[in-house]
């Protein structure tokens, strides 16, 4: 073996390797991006569901007045009377990013509209995130590994979830922004480079400008440095990669309007500065250790310490007299129901009656994450062999998410790429003990025949050949970056190497076990593709504003959320009101372009309730709610007819206890017979004579005679009755919407006249304390 | 401005040349024999057929014929087409004459004349038989304005019952066909028939110059009054073997308001009497061979459409998302493919041309405004548009897919477009097929240069400390 040629050959392999990952990247965001193009090919290329409406609206208005216009901008058709600032209240991160693409396109004269560019940003931004999850990965076990988290990060149900086309939502580029975050955390920890550690205060801020969930960063990084500090792993590339994010990252984060000043006021922030301190605290320690003999270091810190408890609990004192003093403790509802599971569902009706931000059950985590939550623990051991800053930070990422998604469904999320790179590691790992043990027994197969071995399944390709090339490519891969970092982790790279050569020899398993076991693991590898293909077909890509059903005589389709929203914009006025449950709010204004009361932005809890009073109260103490927000159309859902289960009258009970949260006249059990909640003849005269039942069964009756509800399954209970105070203008194909009109106040004002012609001598003012008592919601 | 008015100073000279032409044999010397005027009204674009027999009785020759329309008609006027008839009986064949707007002095009560040109002057003692057609739009006017869903549309048709003209016709009759039986009142004017489907106005004898007989007819009229408010077509030409029609349209009902409630289940329920006057489908006649049909408006596809194809047509048959009402509006776009080679042709000069239809493929609409915009391809030059009727045109520029230097687009802009104006148009334009190389050229130079410059960096160390 002369030492030349094997140089040569290593160097060829090296070669090899990179290009054959680099074409393996490019494939792997091939996936990521189709994979998430069922919806486009299934149904059609729309914005999809209910954020992503408003998202779309927010960056129409960007591309058409500019980017100063945009944060000024002052949305007068939404939460009328109030308004709302949406320069100052959004993340503005995705809308600039979709808006920055189109301009681009534009600039370049490819015609391409703002639709196209949101409906195609979250699958670009996946492709992207797969890509920064393989850096990532590769960061903490070497390129094998990557290449496995990458390849399964394309496809995980859970992100896939939020990120088909169309899907135009925050969480779209967020995680692509959190996971290139913690990647360039973790490069700035294995190199010390100040240059990262600046890169990564930007990626930090385009995080914050994407997602409120950049709290998550914000406290996991300063959590990993308290752990490193606590073991004892301080080092200066650790100081390097905290300080300047700290320090960077809140100046930058502050400069985004909806956070301002809560970058330092909150305590979601609390924790990062607390480190800070600390981190600075140990710093100084060790420069002072370096400098001071032994037993001057000893008195120095007996005076230190004493002198610092002092000082630190006179600051602790304040700082807890300031949380204190807030009604929250300075933490915002959401994350409060984050930190006390109970706590929304026990004060925050409107938090807890969103479906995605109910704990998840079993069965959701199988479906979103399947086969990476058995591969996670052995992801978690091998992060174990050996325990690096890095492999660390990836633990702690698990741990605390998989905390996090069991809180609430949304943050499943958060979890799916920490499963991912920590199922890659495990595979990698896998594949890489399994394949050296049939390579050890047979010295005689050359590498050409694995490979060729390697071609059974189309999914089994990447990692094995992962898994052979990390074998393969593992000296160098270990050698390559130990040549640029210290001398220090140099010496330790090589010595883990050498251990690990010498582990090598040692772990070696029966040919035919280790045949065995690769098998099953490609099978594992090949469920999940299965696996994850069904759930982007079939389970994520609907776009909910049109159903379709399979029946005997073919497809058919409920287009009626848009048949009723392309009604409104063209047939009613434009400066018009039209209230709805808060679900629609957002569709409304973008698809019909008219002004709502309430939106899915829940910003304002009393006018929710509000309108939960109204859909609750009888028909004229609605009509008189509705007028005095100068409502003219009400919009309800109604999937009776056709059996659609997330229509109004089921989210009927959160309308009743948001409305009774704020307004006591309004009491649940008034609407629930031996509390259960029935709308047959068995139901409460509360229930039905208010209005949401009034409005959506509204000569319900006459369709097919009884009266019968699909959804609840049984006749419904008042068939026959009339609209005194709302007149019904329209109803869609399917009845899935029906949308009404407030009557004019005819015959108040007779009565009115009448009345003052009888007391000709009443003065204003006890008329104006009349009208206050009969409307005590204006 | 200027052209404006250079137009408007040759129309008047002309004008003044032909009254010293007609001087003589001015309007008394001609006489019309025979008048039959036949008023479809049965959809709400009115069509009237009229025959004439004129006759000159002056001494000189006259080579025009004035038609006369009352003020009210002549801004609901799309088309006017006359034609000779030539033979007898069974020889019977017609010579399309030209009609042009002419002005004269002394119109009384502001009425506004056609002149049809005739092929030959007519002489001495000769007569001629002309056949007039002409199409009146938004001239039904609904009473009541506002109906509820249950009733059906009542229309009012205001005409005359004596044929408007400046010549004294001997003997004339007025046929109008209302779409049903029903037609609540008219006006008598004896002798005047109403029997089933028709009325029958006249014979009338002797009428001099200007008579005016005003009639108003109630009837009731069901069938959609379909009316497309504005319509752009974007025509745009790709020499690499397609052309790409994009047509943007505002429609909207335009009969009687509909007032208070649409109750679906009375809709769907029964259907013959519940909504009577409003429409759900509209035929769209589309080219032969066309592709890629899309249907849809600004908030996405729009799920009920049907396309149906032969050899020789295409159908889509387009369903609005909702059915239309009185005064009801929708939006939408029809998009489709067509082959190049069907549509584009070489003329002998070696210019291009581009020979399509002008107006408006859905059926029986109206189009107040149509814009029909050809864009040609980049590099194309001189281009020159030859439409058979008078139409407003300019050029744009417009950048698409990686253009520099931007595509020309002819623009023509015409009002009150009804399907008889759906005639083939030609665009002119010279064009070197070069061109069509230049995006490709610019693609591969990026990706030439692209790797190039990544080949550079990779050979370049840009390290300070060596």
């Amino acid at each position: 073996m002369a030492a030349s040629e094997d140089s040569n050959e290593s160097k060829i392999r090296t070669v090899f390797g990179s290009v054959l990952s680099l074409f393996i990247l490019i494939l792997i965001g091939v996936l990521a991006f189709s994979i998430r193009l069922f919806s486009v090919i299934k149904y059609e290329s729309v914005i999809h569901e209910f954020d992503p409406y408003f998202n779309y609206r927010v960056t129409q208005f960007l591309t058409k007045n500019g980017i100063y216009d945009f944060w000024n901008w002052f949305d007068d058709r939404t939460w009328y009377p109030l308004g709302r600032v949406i320069g100052g209240t959004v993340y503005p991160g995705l809308t600039l990013t979709a808006g920055s693409i189109w301009w681009l396109l534009n600039s370049l004269n490819i015609p391409l509209s703002v639709e196209t560019v949101c409906v195609f940003t979250a699958p670009i931004f996946s492709a992207n995130a797969a890509w920064a999850t393989y850096l990532l990965t590769k960061e903490v076990k070497g390129t094998g590994a990557g290449l496995t988290a990458a390849a399964l990060l394309a496809m995980v149900p859970s992100y896939i979830s939020r990120s088909v086309a169309g899907s135009y939502d925050n969480e779209a580029v967020a995680i692509f922004a959190l996971i290139f975050t913690f990647y360039l955390y973790i490069k700035t920890l294995n190199t010390g480079s100040l240059f990262y550690a600046t890169l990564n205060a930007i990626t930090y801020f385009y995080m914050v400008c994407s997602w409120g969930g950049y709290t998550f960063i914000i406290n996991l990084i300063p959590m990993h440095v308290l752990l490193c500090i606590v073991t004892g792993r301080y080092s200066s590339r650790l100081y390097i990669a905290y300080a300047p994010l700290v320090v960077l990252g809140t100046l930058l984060a502050a400069l985004v309007p909806v956070v301002g000043f809560n970058a330092v006021m909150t305590s979601e922030h609390f924790a990062s500065f607390l480190v800070f301190i600390i981190i600075h605290v140990v710093a100084l320690v060790y420069y002072i250790k370096g400098i001071l003999s032994p037993k001057m270091f000893k008195v120095a810190v007996t005076l230190v310490v004493s002198v610092g408890l002092v000082v630190c609990c006179a600051v602790v004192a304040v700082l807890i007299a300031l949380v204190a003093s807030s009604p929250t403790k300075g933490w915002s509802g959401r994350s409060l129901s984050l930190l006390d599971p109970t706590y929304a569902s026990k004060y925050i009706p409107i938090i807890a009656s969103v479906s995605e931000h109910q704990p998840p059950t079993w069965p959701s985590y199988f479906m979103d994450i399947n086969v990476l939550a058995f591969l996670v623990p052995a992801g978690i051991v091998a992060c174990f062999l050996p325990l690096s800053d890095a492999s660390s930070f990836v633990v702690l990422y698990i741990v605390t998410s998989v905390y996090f998604s069991g809180v609430m469904v949304r943050l499943m999320l958060v979890l799916a790429p920490a499963a991912c790179i920590l199922s890659g590691i495990a595979l990698s790992e896998a594949f890489d003990v399994l394949t050296r043990s049939i390579k050890f027994q047979l010295p005689g197969l050359s590498e050409n025949s694995q490979i060729d071995a390697g071609d059974t399944t189309s999914s089994s390709v990447v990692t094995q050949n992962d898994a052979a090339k990390t074998n393969k490519n593992e000296d160098t891969l270990k050698e390559r970056p130990s040549r640029k970092t210290r001398k220090k982790e140099k010496e330790h790279v090589e010595k883990t190497s050498i251990k690990s050569q010498i582990k090598k020899r040692l772990l070696v398993l029966p040919l035919e076990a280790s045949i065995a076991a690769i098998f099953l693991l490609v099978l594992l590898g090949a469920f999940y593709v299965v696996h994850c293909v069904w759930a982007a077909a079939e389970a994520y890509s609907a776009p909910s504003i049109v159903l379709t059903s399979h029946s005997h005589d073919g497809l058919h389709v409920f287009d009626d959320f848009r048949e009723a929203y392309a009604w409104l914009r063209h047939n009613t006025e434009v400066d018009d009101k039209v209230a709805s449950w808060w679900d629609y709010g957002y569709q409304t204004t973008a698809m019909a372009n008219r002004t709502v009361i309430v939106d899915n932005n829940t910003w304002n809890n009393t006018h929710i309730a509000t309108v939960g009073t109204a859909m609750s109260s009888p028909e004229k103490a609605a009509w008189e709610i509705f007028n005095s927000l100068d409502v003219k159309y009400v919009l309800v859902v109604f999937g009776g007819l056709v059996g659609y289960p997330s229509d109004d009258i089921n989210k009927f009970l959160w309308m009743v206890r948001i409305g009774g949260g704020v307004f006591p006249h309004i009491r649940e059990p008034d609407y629930l017979r031996d509390g259960q909640y029935r709308i047959d003849s068995q139901a409460t005269p509360t229930m039905l004579n208010c209005l949401m039942y009034k409005l959506s069964y509204f000569r319900f009756v006459e369709t097919d005679g009884k009266g019968f509800d699909r959804v609840r399954r049984t006749e419904i209970g008042k068939k026959y009755f009339k609209l005194t105070h709302f007149e019904e203008v329209f109803t869609t194909h399917h009845w899935m919407v029906r949308i009404y009109k407030l009557k004019p106040p005819k015959n108040r004002i007779r009565v009115k006249t009448k009345k003052s012609k009888s007391k000709a001598s009443s003065t204003t003012s006890s008329k104006r304390s009349g009208k206050r008592k009969k409307n005590p919601w204006q | 401005m200027a052209a404006q008015l250079r137009f408007r100073l040759a129309l008047v000279f002309s004008v003044f040349a032909l009254l010293s032409l007609l001087a003589r044999s001015s309007s008394q010397d001609l006489q019309i024999a025979n008048a039959e005027r036949r008023i479809d009204l049965t959809s709400h674009i009115i069509k009237v057929f009229l025959t004439l027999k004129v006759e000159n009785t002056g001494a000189s020759p006259a080579s025009e014929i004035l038609l006369a329309f009352p003020p009210t008609q002549v801004d609901h006027l799309a088309v006017v087409k006359a034609a000779a008839t030539v033979g007898k009986r069974k020889k019977k064949t017609y010579q399309p004459l030209d009609v042009n707007p002419s002005e004269q002095p002394d119109s009384p009560n502001g009425t506004k004349y056609f002149s049809v040109s005739l092929l030959k002057p007519l002489g001495k003692g000769e007569s001629v038989t002309l056949e007039v057609f002409y199409i009146l739009t938004h001239s039904l006017e609904p009473f009541p304005v506002e109906i509820s869903q249950s009733e059906s549309q009542l229309v009012y048709y205001r005409d005359s019952a004596i044929i408007l003209s400046p010549y004294a016709i001997k003997q004339q009759t007025t046929y109008i066909k209302t779409p049903g039986t029903k037609v609540e009142s008219y006006t008598r004017v004896d002798p005047t028939i109403h029997a089933g489907k028709e009325l029958k106005y006249g014979p009338y004898d002797e009428q001099p110059p200007y008579s005016y007989s005003p009639i108003v007819i109630h009837f009731e009229n069901n069938n959609p009054f379909a009316v497309v408010e504005e319509l752009v077509r974007e025509v745009e030409i790709s020499h690499w073997g397609s052309i790409q029609i994009t047509e943007h349209y505002k429609l909207v009902h335009a009969g009687a308001r509909h007032k208070g409630i649409f109750s679906r289940v009375e809709y769907q329920s029964r259907p013959s009497i519940s909504g009577v006057s409003s429409f759900k489908h509209i035929l769209a006649r589309l080219p032969p061979r066309v592709h890629s049909v899309y249907y849809r408006d600004e908030i996405g596809n729009i799920s009920s459409s049907h396309l149906r194809m032969d050899s020789r047509k295409s159908e889509l048959e387009i369903e609005p998302r909702y059915p239309l009402f009185g005064g009801w509006k929708a939006t939408f776009v029809i998009g489709y493919g067509v082959p190049l080679e069907d549509f584009l042709f070489e003329s002998s000069d070696g210019r291009r041309y581009l020979n399509f239809t002008f107006g408006c493929p859905l059926v029986e609409t109206v189009v107040d405004k149509l814009t029909v915009k050809v864009v040609l391809p980049e590099g194309s030059k001189e281009p020159s548009a030859v439409v058979p009727f008078p139409v407003d045109q300019h050029l744009e520029t417009s950048y698409s897919y990686l253009d520099v230097v931007g595509r020309t687009v002819v623009v023509l802009e015409k009002k009150n477009v009804v399907p008889e104006h759906s005639i083939p148009f030609q665009v002119y334009y010279n064009f070197n097929p070069i061109f069509m190389l230049a995006e490709p050229f610019m693609l591969a130079s990026v990706f030439f240069f692209f790797f190039m410059a990544c080949v550079a960096y990779l050979h370049i160390d840009l390290s300070i400390r060596k």
